[in-house]
């Protein structure tokens, strides 16, 4: 075994991993964003405890947001109550799967959500996720 | 052996890099996952008007009123107590109906809360009739 005093450790910033570096970095940032993409209204979402998680794959999934105001957004837009079951029926027409993750405050007045869900029914959207938090 | 240790050299191990870069997507990919929606799936009623004649008998009727009190069979109970007596209307009667009605007031949280119960206690048939 030699021992022999190092050299100075070259100072320098190495250049091979630089490219993992960037991979890295972009792999945070996508999973950030994609993590931070909900849109719609503010909600305060209702606790439960026997909720499950969605079996639907999240392409299928359609969040209806109602907030406690009693407004209510699909896909970013303020809507009508009766202007629902346009938006909902090409979709549903298109996805067999469609779910509907009902995204409703807690204090919302279940006038709103009824007739949400009368105008679901109308576009034969049946398949609905009621969103709450675990308590 | 006891001669002094050399001083590593100072450099990011780069072979090692790609490996943390792929449990780094590893754990966003998981993170990811575990964030979807979670809540109580329900189906709805078909469309139209259509009543299904169905024996009374089979009908249990679970109301809500505005301030989140139920009325489950005609009989004021606690909202915890509705697992329970459902389940027991389930086992005697493996065709009930679970009717939910509520007032156009009722919160949100308060028709949750009843829904949850119901769904805690395996019941099948959920009818969501709406508000009265």
């Amino acid at each position: 075994m030699s021992i022999k005093k190092k050299s100075k450790p070259k100072s320098g910033i190495p250049t091979s991993s630089m490219s993992d570096i960037i991979f890295m970095l972009l792999i945070f940032f996508m999973a950030a964003t994609s993590l931070k993409t909900v849109e719609g209204l503010k909600v305060k979402l209702p606790r439960a405890r026997s909720i499950a998680k969605l079996d639907t794959p999240k392409q299928s999934v359609l969040f209806v947001f109602i907030d406690r105001t009693g407004r209510i957004s699909i896909q970013d837009k303020l809507l009508n109550v009766e202007d629902v079951s346009e938006v909902i029926y090409p979709l549903r027409r298109n996805d067999n799967m469609l779910t509907i993750s009902m995204r409703s405050d807690q204090e919302t007045q279940m006038g709103v959500v009824s007739d949400v869900q009368n105008e679901l029914r109308d576009a034969s959207a049946l398949k609905v996720n009621y969103s709450a938090k675990p308590k | 052996m006891l001669g002094k240790k050399k001083r590593p050299p100072a450099e990011i191990p780069s072979s090692s890099m790609s490996d943390i870069a792929f449990l780094l997507l590893v754990f966003f990919l998981l993170v990811s996952n575990v964030d979807t929606d979670k809540g109580l799936g329900v189906v709805l009623p078909p469309p139209g008007d259509s009543e299904i004649k169905l024996n009374p008998k089979n009908i249990t009727m679970v109301l809500v009123n505005a301030s989140g009190d139920v009325l489950f069979n005609n009989e004021i109970i606690a909202v915890e107590q509705i697992t329970e007596r459902a389940r027991q209307l389930e086992a005697s009667n493996p065709n009930m109906v679970f009717s939910v009605q509520t007032d156009r007031k009722t919160k949100y949280q308060d028709y949750i809360d009843v829904v949850d119960q119901l769904t805690a206690a395996n019941v099948k048939k959920l009818a969501l009739i709406g508000t009265q």
